[in-house]
């Protein structure tokens, strides 16, 4: 199992790596395009904004690359964000991978970010989390918003999109190398499940 | 429902895990990391490491135990005391911290909160507050420098004011520490608290003076806080975060379970 988190230069990259070496497995943090083509699983980590990011991204042009894989890609937090189409967040178009929406999380009185544990509900057709609803780990002010793509569901003055799914393209709005043993048991069902 | 956080805190001075008394006599608690796993495994919601030498000596210190901490544990962890660069912020997150409170280089030079937040985004920068009720005035005044008593000293900042300066300037969350609280264990400022959550649009933690378990009960209820930081109640074992825990869902208030 070759698993490579793509180098978006974003702050998280290390946690993510601890997590995956945390359940056995190796992992290259890396933004060659023959490896990430190469490699049995994807993951997209960031945080930060996304048109920062998708500069990144474009820079090292890795946009295409990331269009063409057929192995199973998770994105996280604003990782999830850059593979829907747009995002509110500077009026960015993202990379288009799931027909999604990233919008500014309207909550009304209660504090942005979004930061902290809160219940993520899963869809009966969610391969990475089977379990009823759980507790993961946010810190987010945009979101996905809730539509046929959606694989899981969680509320902070509105409904959003927690998990996202499109073909071999998932996506996390939470932290699963953050969130106890629920974040690693979905890494573990993302590594090890047969997922397309 | 977001959860509620209860929050251990470990204030580090050379490695290894201290607590004063109103910041003051220092006394090592033990070393961090078998404390940080334990704290994780019996449910903390998160962690926040005070480097308490580095801000007031003027030097940063080794900081290699932030890259095993994160190695270890699988919940999020701040990082306090000293940052004052772009490359001592990258630094530490580049060894796994995720977020980073900014506390007397905040008041020193404020635009260091913008550079930061421009970097790596508001997520990640925390701006911690040591607030001081002066009974003399009647007045919340923000101190600086808190980790050295010979250094300690106030600020030109009302709380009130930093609070929605720091705001401005894009940071993600707030901890207020109460300063004539910190140690003595009779319960946060919920009036304080209470007063600035009006005037605090991002999350905002509640720290200094835990030393009951309805005080997180309080604070949480009557102050409308989103987490509550606590240090010696946890390390001398006065209570447990299961206790802690088990008595806030018991009031209503919203927890992640305990992990099995």
């Amino acid at each position: 199992m070759k698993v490579v988190i793509v180098d978006t230069e974003c702050a998280n990259l290390t946690s993510v790596r601890f997590a995956i070496e945390r359940l056995g497995y190796s992992c290259t943090v890396t933004d060659d395009a023959d490896a990430i083509r190469a490699t049995d699983r994807v993951i997209l980590p960031g945080v930060g904004t996304a048109a920062a990011a998708m500069r990144n991204l474009q820079r090292k042009q890795l946009v295409d690359v990331l269009k063409s894989l057929e192995q199973p890609v998770l994105g996280i937090c604003l990782g999830m964000q850059l593979m829907t189409s747009h995002s509110e967040e500077g009026d960015v178009e993202c990379l288009g991978l799931i027909p999604s929406l990233t919008k500014r999380l309207e909550v009304g009185e209660l504090p942005l970010p979004h930061m902290g544990w809160n219940t993520s509900v899963p869809t009966n057709n969610n391969p990475l989390l089977k379990s009823a609803e759980q507790y993961c780990y946010f810190v987010h002010s945009y979101a996905v918003a809730v539509d046929e793509y959606t694989i899981a569901e969680a509320e902070y003055g509105q409904r959003f999109a927690s998990m996202i799914r499109h073909n071999n393209y998932f996506g996390a709005q939470f932290h699963p190398e953050r969130s106890g043993k629920v974040g690693e048991s979905i890494l573990r069902e993302f590594l090890e499940a047969k997922l397309c | 429902m977001l959860a509620k956080r209860v929050i251990p805190c470990l204030d580090v001075r050379d490695g290894q895990v201290v607590k004063g008394v109103k910041f003051r006599n220092h006394e090592v608690i033990g070393d961090i990391i078998p404390l940080a796993r334990h704290y994780a495994e019996s449910g903390a919601d998160e962690l926040v490491f005070y480097d308490i030498t580095a801000s007031s000596d003027g030097r940063t210190v080794d900081k290699s135990w932030v890259e095993r901490v994160a190695k270890e544990i699988n919940i999020p962890f701040t990082v306090a005391g000293g940052i004052r660069s772009v490359a001592q912020a990258q630094e530490l997150l580049s060894k796994g911290a995720d977020k980073l409170s900014i506390n007397s280089p905040a008041l020193l030079d404020p635009s260091l909160i913008d550079t930061l937040v421009a970097e790596f985004g508001q997520q990640c920068i925390v701006i911690g507050i040591d607030s001081f009720f002066n009974e003399e005035t009647g007045t919340y005044e923000v101190h600086q420098f808190t980790g050295d008593e010979k250094k300690s000293r106030k600020s030109a900042w009302q709380t009130k004011d930093w609070l929605q300066e720091v705001i401005k300037r894009g940071a993600g969350e707030i901890v207020l520490n109460c300063m004539n609280q910190d140690g003595v264990r009779k319960g946060y400022d919920i009036e304080q608290l209470a007063a600035l959550r009006d005037y605090c649009s991002i999350p905002i933690i509640a720290s200094g003076g835990a030393g009951e378990i309805q005080h997180f009960v309080d604070v949480f209820n009557d102050a409308k806080v989103d987490g509550a930081l606590a240090a010696s109640v946890f390390h001398k074992n006065v209570f447990s975060i299961a206790d802690v825990k088990s008595a806030m869902h018991n009031n209503g208030i919203a927890v992640r379970p305990i992990e099995p």
